[in-house]
């Protein structure tokens, strides 16, 4: 497990337009983003922040072909080999009749998929204990978390924010070693950094 | 540097007044943190009142049989199945509103989602109800689920179109309620981080799964609710697509017909958006959020319901057209006399029927209307009401004289039991939406901020001044170039 004890430089922005070219200047300069905290999804700033593009859609389109064939070869099995039903002579094998619950299952199953999907990726769940850099993350602010490293200079760190427009800064250790695996590009970045 | 995105000034602000976003955020979530008004107590103790009167009623069904309901020999389908059709079709609404909207990219659709798949949710819990409880045996009710059993194992019948039902509905309110839940996630977190006590804090904690708000997280919500949009779309389509095949599927006349999915589908959303107008433009008053849910939301959504209404109208006709076209006496029989002759003993519902749902909508043509809060409330009464009597028609019509003359039913009104029952959903509906109400954002607060800067009243203004100037410069410019 990657993570462990951290000591991050926290900035809050209250305007979006002053956190993208900031988000820009902190990369530019070689200070690692852990992470931009957002009260609203910000088209672009995944793109910004160097991350991937995510790739759940794929899951959620495996999750739909598997409900597909789950009851496509359930029904089958059940209503030509298990219990062959005469109803007036229709064929066994009544494909047109079981679209609908063929749809349903397809449907239900990437639904589901999906968003256990998500919930795991993101590490959401109740009783889930995580470190909030801002209580106004949720409300209006855009809180971004610089990691430090034993060369980091905290004190330049903090002016470089300030100098971008952030107006609240404020240095916060924290405990970030509840991921399950490694998750994006950054995580790799910061391991390379780190000599790994 | 500026952010701000062009929209055109020609589109109204779906945010009035001078907002910025933590206005957005105490707006909306300072009703919930405050003690619930008299009113709140007094809707909310009729709704559990009606619950407990529908609870009761279905104790004695349930006790001493479906005899306590006033179905026949032919009228084996009355009130419960047309409520049953009624509150499935009203729940359409809000996945339309979530997902259609979504996939349409319209902005309004942001001031009205979260109520609306609430709304969803309730209606098709309410739905549930009826199916299970007219199977009679209730505790037999798993018998619809294909499970290995002793029996066999004995497996339902995939090809009836009531199965179909029991897969559509239950998928249909899985969905939703991962839809809402999921949108809901944010909000929630923005609840947690602004709870003054502890309780609070631990309750919206563990409601929110410990929503950080982080940019990745964003980018797989964003990726997550547009599937779940897209899956969503067909899925509301299939399930009145599936409810109409319980009917066209069978030969009785007046529902052997391939119209009704259509029809069907277009008649749900129809009501559907008649029942968010009569929950929200009561929400909005009594909660304050007009500057939210403004005029402009409810003629967008007036405007749906004189499309679909139309709809419907034309579907009526149509279907009476093809009964006479058709030549099949027993078809042409349900329609003529059953329905369309006015002295017959359900003459009455299908004149009701066409008043509400096709005559009345159109008055929806003149703007001014469109934008009466009034007549707005009204009218999605009456289309409710326009609603329930197409089900009724549909189901009560169509059986009450059946191939045998000899069984053919005297006049069918159904027990008090029967009326409890239907009572019972609207207690549970609107219990389940007071509490929505009381302790969920109403709206949904990260979605209104997105469109903030773009559609807000207060940066339009801006833009007006960004755009003038931006024209003086172009237009100097012009001019300095053809000297």
């Amino acid at each position: 497990m990657a993570g462990g004890i951290k000591k991050f430089v926290v900035g809050s922005f209250d305007d979006e337009a002053v956190l993208f070219p900031a988000v820009k200047n902190v990369r530019k300069a070689g200070y690692k983003i852990h992470d931009v905290y957002t009260p609203f999804p910000i088209h672009g700033l995944d793109h910004a922040m160097g991350l991937r593009e995510t790739s759940l859609h794929t899951a959620g389109f495996i999750y739909a072909i598997t409900g597909t064939t789950t009851a496509l070869s359930f029904m089958s099995w059940v209503f030509t080999k298990d219990w062959p039903l005469n109803v007036g002579g229709k064929p066994h094998f009544a494909l047109p009749a079981w679209i609908p619950i063929t749809f349903e299952l397809t449907v239900l199953f990437s639904a589901v998929g999906m968003v256990l999907t998500f919930c795991y990726l993101c590490q959401l769940s109740p009783f889930v204990k995580k470190h909030h850099f801002h209580a106004r993350a949720t409300d209006d602010l855009f809180v971004m978390a610089i990691e430090c490293t034993d060369k980091t200079n905290d004190a330049e760190v903090q002016n470089f924010l300030q100098k971008a427009g952030a107006k609240e800064i404020n240095i916060q250790v924290a405990e970030t070693g509840w991921w399950i695996g490694r998750y994006d590009r950054e995580q790799k970045l910061y391991r390379e950094e780190k000599g790994y | 540097m500026s952010l701000l995105k062009y929209e055109s000034q020609l589109r109204e602000p779906l945010v009035d007044g001078d907002k910025n976003y933590h206005q957005v955020t105490e707006d909306i979530i300072s009703p919930i943190e405050m003690k619930p008004s008299k009113l709140w107590y007094i809707g909310f103790f009729i709704s559990v009142g009606l619950l407990l009167f529908g609870a009761y009623s279905v104790y004695r069904e349930v006790t001493y049989g479906i005899g306590q309901w006033n179905l026949n020999k032919t009228i084996g389908w009355g009130w419960d199945i047309t409520n049953f059709v009624w509150w499935v079709g009203i729940g359409h609404a809000g996945t339309l509103i979530s997902a259609i909207l979504l996939l349409f990219r319209q902005g309004w659709r942001t001031g009205v989602n979260r109520a609306a798949e609430a709304m969803t949710i309730f209606a098709v819990m309410c739905a549930g109800q009826f199916p299970i409880w007219h199977m009679g045996r209730v505790w037999m009710a798993f018998f619809v689920l294909p499970y290995p059993n002793s029996r066999g194992p004995l497996w339902v019948n995939f090809n009836s179109p009531l199965l179909w039902d029991v897969f559509a509905i239950s998928t249909y309110f899985t969905v939703s309620l991962l839809f809402w839940y999921s949108g809901l996630l944010p909000d929630l977190a923005t609840v947690r981080d602004r709870a003054k006590t502890k309780l609070r804090k631990l309750l919206y904690g563990v409601a929110s799964f410990g929503w950080t708000g982080s940019t990745k997280h964003w980018q797989r919500h964003e990726s997550l609710s547009l599937v779940l949009a897209g899956l969503s779309t067909p899925l509301v389509l299939s399930v009145h697509t599936i409810v109409s095949f319980d009917f066209a599927t069978s030969i009785v006349p007046g529902w052997h017909t391939t119209i009704f999915p259509p029809y069907f589908v277009a008649g749900a959303i129809f009501s559907g958006f008649a029942m968010v107008q009569t929950l929200l433009i009561v929400v909005r008053k009594v909660m304050g959020l007009q500057d939210y849910i403004t005029l402009g939301h409810i003629e967008a959504m007036n405007k749906v319901i004189v499309l679909t209404g139309s709809i419907v109208g034309c579907a009526y006709l149509t279907e009476l057209f093809i009964a006479w076209y058709g030549q099949n006496p027993y078809e042409w029989y349900a329609f003529s006399q059953n329905r369309a002759n006015l002295f017959s003993p359900y003459g009455w519902s299908y004149w009701l029927m066409m008043f509400c749902n096709v005559v009345s909508p159109q008055l929806f043509w003149s703007r001014k209307l469109r934008r009466n809060i009034t007549v707005t409330f009204f009218m999605s009464i009456v289309v409710n009401i326009g609603m329930w009597y197409e089900r009724f028609v549909i189901i009560v019509t169509s059986i009450y004289r059946d191939f045998l003359p000899s069984s053919w039913s005297t006049y069918y009104s159904p027990s008090i039991w029967e009326i409890g029952f239907y009572l019972g959903t609207f207690g549970l509906f609107f219990t389940c939406f007071f509490l929505f109400a009381k302790y969920f954002p109403v709206i949904a607060v990260a979605e209104i901020k997105s469109i903030l800067k773009t559609t807000g009243e207060n940066y339009k203004a801006k833009m007006t001044d960004i755009e003038k100037a931006d024209s003086d410069k172009f237009y100097i410019e012009e001019v300095e170039h053809a000297h």
